[in-house]
């Protein structure tokens, strides 16, 4: 297992190892997400109090629940790249980032999007859970930019991880905010005391959307971290035989 | 509008949802494949600059 693991870390194996599984990710998220998709808008009976304005949490929910991931992702791999110094866990972190600015963009757009029937209003500046998932959006987005203005990529690593890791803070703050303080926001829905808020007709959509997107967020993952390698690894052997044999675009 | 797709009168925000979330899904991908295939030209280039340098 560990003689796996540390082989996986190489570049050059990552590289490999990763074009294989990547496929799969794809496919068996998209199943699930099709799935989801049709049984979360046609078989799932509408909210009693929401009407079909529910089915927001289809799509809704998996972006937020992601883009909290991408997040503790992020930040976790910075840490390990700061004090081991592991090559591959820095490329993850910057591989993460853009995908975790589109996921919390997309989950600010769909709650706005499902707050304008229900609350009434499309955006309420101080509403602790809207206002910390910003707050992440503008998190990455630094984190970018700070990566895009140093062109050393070592010490890019290094400043961007303390940044990943002084904003890591507010992933807490975001799952937490709808029980510290009063938000329009409703609670938890499905890991909650007495078990999931909703109807297994409800629920298994929503839990086939969250398995689908992790897996096609798993397969983006990944896909970003190969370029991070191959731009990272642009001056080794086995970088330079895959480009000049025409491996091609892949 | 056919009943199923009318949302019970929330049709616009439930579909607009779905819609912008196969944007981005779609954005995520092209992006990524957009950069993985400028990066493996760059390196390509530079490494060809340098046989002909040599």
């Amino acid at each position: 297992m560990w003689k796996f693991i540390h082989k996986l870390a190489s570049p050059p194996h990552f590289y490999r190892f990763s074009a294989k599984i990547i496929p799969w990710f794809a496919g068996v998220g998209s199943i699930l997400v099709i799935y989801g998709t049709y049984a979360g808008l046609f078989l799932a009976p509408s909210d009693y109090q929401q009407g079909d304005a529910f089915r927001i949490i289809y799509v809704h929910v998996p972006a937020a629940y992601l883009s909290m991931m991408a997040y503790s992702i992020m930040a976790v791999s910075a840490a390990i790249g700061l004090i081991w110094r592991i090559k591959l866990s820095h490329a993850v972190a910057a591989a993460a980032a853009p995908l975790g600015a589109w996921f919390t963009f997309l989950a600010l757009v769909t709650g706005s999007v499902w707050g304008k029937p229900m609350w009434g209003t499309w955006w309420e500046w101080g509403d602790p859970r809207l206002t910390s998932e910003l707050l992440m959006l503008f998190l990455y987005i630094g984190y970018m930019a700070l990566r895009a203005a140093i062109d050393d990529t070592v010490k890019a690593d290094k400043a961007s991880a303390v940044l990943a890791l002084v904003g890591a803070v507010n992933v807490p703050i975001i799952h937490f905010s709808v029980e510290w303080w009063s938000s329009l926001h409703q609670g938890p829905t499905i890991i909650r005391e007495g078990g999931p808020a909703m109807p297994v007709e409800m629920l298994y959509p929503l839990l086939a959307m969250i398995l689908g997107f992790t897996f096609i967020f798993g397969a983006l993952l990944l896909g970003r971290v190969r370029t991070e390698v191959l731009f990272r690894e642009r001056r080794a052997r086995w970088v330079r035989e895959l480009v000049l044999t025409g491996a091609g675009p892949g | 509008m056919n009943g199923m797709f009318a949302m019970g009168g929330y049709g616009a925000y439930v579909w607009s949802c779905f819609g912008i979330t196969l944007i981005v899904l779609v954005i995520c991908v092209v992006q990524g494949r957009v950069r993985h295939n400028r990066t493996l030209k760059d390196i390509s280039a530079r490494l060809r600059a340098m046989e002909t340098k040599s």
